[in-house]
Order: C-alpha cells, then structure tokens, then sequence
C-alpha cells in the first residue's frame, strides 16, 4: 500500500494504523514514511505491506497493490499512480467522483470496480471536528479491499489514540461511516462487496 | 510481548528496562523519537530512578554521560550524523577512560551536502575512536542489541555504539517481541562501576599521560576490545537461550556455506539482500549472504571462516572512505588475505538513496558472471555528474556544485522512492 498526502494530513499514521489493524488479525506487517524532512503542506508519501510471513525488504513499495490518496490536490501534482498493476485499488479522498477530478481515463487502465472515492475530509470535519481523514478512510480502505477488517480498524484506532478515548471514538465512528458510506458506494454501482480477502 | 510499534519506540522501552540512571541527549533527526519517548517515560514515572538531562549540544551530551558514569550511574545517550560528530572529543574521552556508556546511533549521512537520510558515514567517522560499534539488521535486534550493550559496556569497561539505520529502522513499525522487566534484570545486573567519583575515596580520573605510559594505555584498550570480541559471541548465545531469539552475536550467515558468490554488509539492508538471494537462489544460482553485527570490534576469524569458501565476496555498503572506495570492504579484504578470493564494493544508499531488489539483483548477477567491477556506485546517475563536469569545464566560477545539481534535476519533494 502506498499512501499519498500532504504534510499535517496523517498519511504516516494512517500506515501506522492500518499496518497495527492488520498485526492485530495476526499478519506481519510493515509501515515506513518517505523519510523527507516533512513540513506542513509538503507532499508526503508512507509505506505500508501486510504478508503471511516476516517482511524484510526495506525498500519503498514501488510497485503498490493500493493507493491511497488522502489529499485530491496531489493527484496531477506527483506522479501518483507509478508502479499500480493492473488490478491495483485507488482510494481516493474527495467529494467529486474521479472523472470530475480528472482522472476518468484511470477507468481504462484499472479495473472499475476497485477505484473509490470517498469525502472522507467531510466526514471526518463532522465527527472528529478536524478535517483529519487519515484514520478514517482506513473504513473505506476496509470495505474497498477486504485486507483488515473494520473491526481490526477500530481497535487499532483505539490503541493508538488510547490516551484519548472521546479522539479515539471520534475517529472510530468516522472510520465506520466511511465504511459503509464505501459499501454504499460499491453495491449502487453494482460492484460485489468482498467479504473475504482477495488472492 | 508481541507488538507492533515503531522503531524508535521500541528501543526507548528496551532501553527503560535497562534501568538506565541518567538518559542525557540533544535531539537530532533521525534519533529524535527515541529521546523524546525515554522523556516521557521518565516524566511518567515509568521510568525511575532516571534524571533525565536536557542539555544544550551534543558535545555536553556526551559530557554529561561521561560525568554521570564517572559517578556511578548507567548512562545513554543518543544521537547521529553532525550531532556524534560535534560530540567527538568527548566520544574518545568516554572511550579513553573505559565508561561502559551505552549510546544510539540512528545512522544518517553526513553533510555538506546537508541531507538528513540515511547511510553509515557517521559510525565510519568514529569506527577508530575506542568504542564497540553494533550493527542492527532489525527493530527487534535494534531492541534487543540494547540488552546485550550494557551488559558487555559494564563487563568490559568500553563504550557501546548500538548503529541503527535512520528513518529505514527508527521510524518504522513492525512486529517486535518486547521483553519483560524480570527477563532482562535476570540478564543484566545493576552497575557496579569499576572507577567511581567518591568523596570518601578521592581520586583523579583523567590524568595526562605522556609517552611513558599512552601506548599501554592504548594497548589495554585494544586487548579490551578483544575481550569483548570474545564475550560478543557469548552473550549472544546466552541472550538466544534467555530471550528465545537470535539477536546479537559476531556475524549472520545466510544460505552461504556452499555459496560462490557471498555478499557481506550491515544494518537493515540486510533484509532486502536476502530477498533478492532468495530469488537467486530459487533460479539456481549459488549466492548468500554475511551479516556483519559487530564491527567493531572486527571479527576476523569468523568473517575469514564465513567466506573462505567463496569464489567472490561483494561488499554492499553505505558509506565511502573518499578517495579510496569501500570501508567496511577494506577490512573484509584483509581477513581473506591470502586466500585466492576477490572482493568488490558496491558503495550503495548515500544520504537515503533507495536501495532496490532489482538494482542488487543486478550487482549480484554480474558478480556470479565475475563481470563485477572493483568499485561500482549503485544506481549512479552518471548524466547528472557528467554534466555538472561540463559546467565546471567550460566557466572557472561554475558556482556550488549541490545546487548546480538540484537545478539539473529540477525536481525536488516529489520523488516516491
């Protein structure tokens, strides 16, 4: 997984976080940041793989199975979706759909049905009181990819912000409405919601 | 305990259990986190008795870790880059006087250029002052060398250097078994100082010594060395027995007693070398790998015995000795000197430049077809350097050559890898 934000946006937590939901489910795991010298504002890029085994290589992920693009802005500004295969997900963070953002031709070289976008922003301005998406487009994350499940998010979630439980719930309820509101998302475009991880 | 935590975190409640007295440091990326943790874990009062120092530079916090030992506490401290090298003087001092401090070392490269990634320049520039120098190839090992560090410093009398490469290790979160309380108090004792400050026996540490005596004392120093050489193994073994798990020790062999070609290096890099070998491997190509823990001191016999065998030997390593080529490489060599195995150096990851499979994928293959140059730059863009030899070329005042450089790349903040 590779995720894609701007500095003060949580894109290295929101690794962190979802590297935690999965060691919680009992997968090894590994999350890293760019290593730049990271201000406010500035692009920012986190490292996240999950695996059955003992993750060794410490090289970034330049070949990502997801991209999650936690501020829309930076989507003709780096070169995002280097590396993404074929059957690669993108889970975008905004309220336009991504032919609005610009990106309708991402239809024809990835597979429609795993390409999201989400306001998490929004969602995140309404129940956390910040506009914080990084915790809880791991909701959406979930529903999009099946690779954690929501309930791993929310206790990693927990854990995380465990020594500030009102922050933590926020987030917890933030992170599950975007979980739904991407299984809405999913089935009205007459995508089948995965219920297991895929291969 | 099993958790999933990040680097730094995990060497600051490694290095609380340690029971340290006195944790004295100036922030510095990329060690910043482990300080700022051991902070905390003092105000919490999760750690005490600890006085936690903040001092003004680098070079008081050493100073301050050496006047604490002096006195007969446990000290650690932490730093890298520019912050080892403005603490140097009193980095021989600790050495020198043989103050069995503890010290992390979140690698990172040295400037100018400025550049806050990583690479081994820093523990190179202090290879030859007088302390034992671990490599870590983990988090866990990071952690549990920590251990393992301040039992060797008190038994030994020498400064321990725990080297872990920054940001790749220190800001990254993986699965880490955590010790408890009572296994590591079961394995390191409470400090019983061999010189301590005490009022009610005064005496002078720190005396000159002129050349009747310096080269004995240099010489102690040396044979200190070479106890710990020895004790390195031993705990380790013993640590394995304790802990479960293997951390520590001289070297780590991978898939290499029958290898005709062995790469050697150190630190995290260790981890993508091994993937790259097992592919190599799984396409039947006779490779591995040594894993060099403790580097100073140097492990002759086990690096000679590891590698005796090899047709070739490549040593991968971050950091370049200018004007000659490889470090690390160099001592590798003098092990195997004369036995009929060549060595190469793959200068590689400068100032955080990615290290990928693919491109060790190719070092490696060319050195199993014996096409491997003396001395290869990994992934060295040799269009930008020519060009900037160009420039200098054709105008005297060709101006600085970093900027010159950035300006050719004219792209900066949005690299991925």
């Amino acid at each position: 997984m590779r995720f894609h934000g701007r500095g003060g946006q949580g894109a290295v937590t929101a690794a962190d976080l979802l590297a935690l939901a999965a060691f919680e489910e009992g997968r090894y795991a590994q999350s890293f940041p760019s290593f730049g010298s990271e201000r406010m504002g500035a692009p920012v890029v986190a490292y996240c793989r999950l695996g059955e085994r003992e993750i060794r290589t410490r090289e970034p992920v330049v070949a990502p199975d997801c991209l999650i693009v936690i501020d829309p802005t930076l989507v003709h500004q780096v070169d995002l979706f280097a590396g993404l295969g074929p059957d690669g997900y993108v889970l975008v963070n905004s309220t336009r759909t991504l032919h609005e953002l610009g990106l309708g031709s991402l239809a024809d070289r990835f597979r429609p049905e795993r390409l999201l976008t989400v306001p998490a922003t929004e969602v995140a301005q309404r129940q956390i009181g910040r506009p914080l998406p990084n915790a809880a487009l791991l909701g959406s994350f979930a529903a999009l990819t099946a690779q954690v499940t929501i309930e791993a998010v929310s206790s990693a979630i927990r854990e995380r912000f465990n020594r500030n439980p009102s922050v933590a719930e926020r987030n917890v309820a933030a992170a599950a409405e975007l979980f739904q509101q991407a299984r809405q998302l999913m089935t009205a475009n007459g995508r089948a919601v995965l219920s297991a991880p895929p291969d | 305990m099993l958790r999933q935590i990040e680097g730094s975190r995990a060497v600051a409640e490694t290095v609380a259990l340690c029971r340290p007295e006195v944790v004295c440091a100036y922030p510095i990326s990329p060690q910043t986190h482990i300080i700022e943790a051991l902070g905390e874990l003092v105000k919490t009062g999760e750690l005490t008795p600890c006085e936690f120092i903040n001092v003004e530079s680098e070079f008081a916090a050493m100073s301050v870790a050496i006047g604490a030992s002096a006195a007969g506490a446990r000290a650690f401290t932490a730093t890298a880059s520019q912050g080892l090298l403005f603490m140097m003087e009193a980095v021989y001092n600790a050495s020198g006087l043989g103050f069995p401090i503890v010290m992390t070392l979140a690698n990172r490269a040295v400037g100018a250029p400025i550049n806050i990634w990583n690479d081994h320049s820093d523990a190179m520039a202090a290879r030859d002052a007088g302390w034992v120098q671990l490599f870590a190839e983990t988090v866990q090992e990071a952690a549990d060398l920590h251990i393992q560090a301040f039992r060797l410093a008190e038994e030994v009398s020498v400064p321990v250097m725990v080297c872990m490469d920054g940001f790749i290790l220190t800001h990254a979160t993986e699965r880490v078994d955590l010790p408890t309380q009572e296994q590591v108090d079961a394995f390191l004792p409470p400090y019983v100082p061999r010189q301590v400050l005490d009022p009610a026996d005064p005496y002078s540490i720190g005396s000159m010594v002129g050349p009747e005596a310096f080269e004995e004392v240099r010489y102690l120093a040396h044979a200190r060395q070479l106890t710990a050489l020895g004790r390195i193994g031993e705990l380790g073994a013993e640590f394995a027995e304790a802990f479960g798990r293997d951390s520590g020790g001289l070297v780590h062999p991978y898939r290499s007693a029958d290898a005709d070609v062995v790469v050697v290096a150190m630190g995290s890099v260790l981890g993508t070398i091994k993937d790259v070998i097992d592919t190599q491997r799984a396409a039947g190509h006779r490779i591995g790998a040594l894993g060099i823990t403790s580097f100073r001191p140097f492990p002759i016999d086990a690096v000679r015995n590891a590698l005796k065998g090899a047709r070739r030997v490549v040593v991968v390593e971050k950091a370049i000795s200018v004007g000659f080529g490889g470090v690390l490489s160099t001592d590798v060599a003098m092990t195997l000197s004369g036995l009929p195995v060549p060595v190469a150096t793959v200068v590689a990851g400068l100032g955080g430049r990615t290290i990928t499979k693919t491109s060790l994928g190719d070092v490696f293959e060319a050195a199993l077809g014996d096409q491997l140059a003396p001395l290869t730059f990994l992934d060295l863009n040799r269009g930008l350097v020519e060009r900037e030899l160009e420039r200098m070329a054709l105008h005297r005042r060709s101006g600085p050559t970093a900027e010159n450089m950035l300006r050719d790349l004219g792209v900066t903040g949005s690299r991925i890898g």
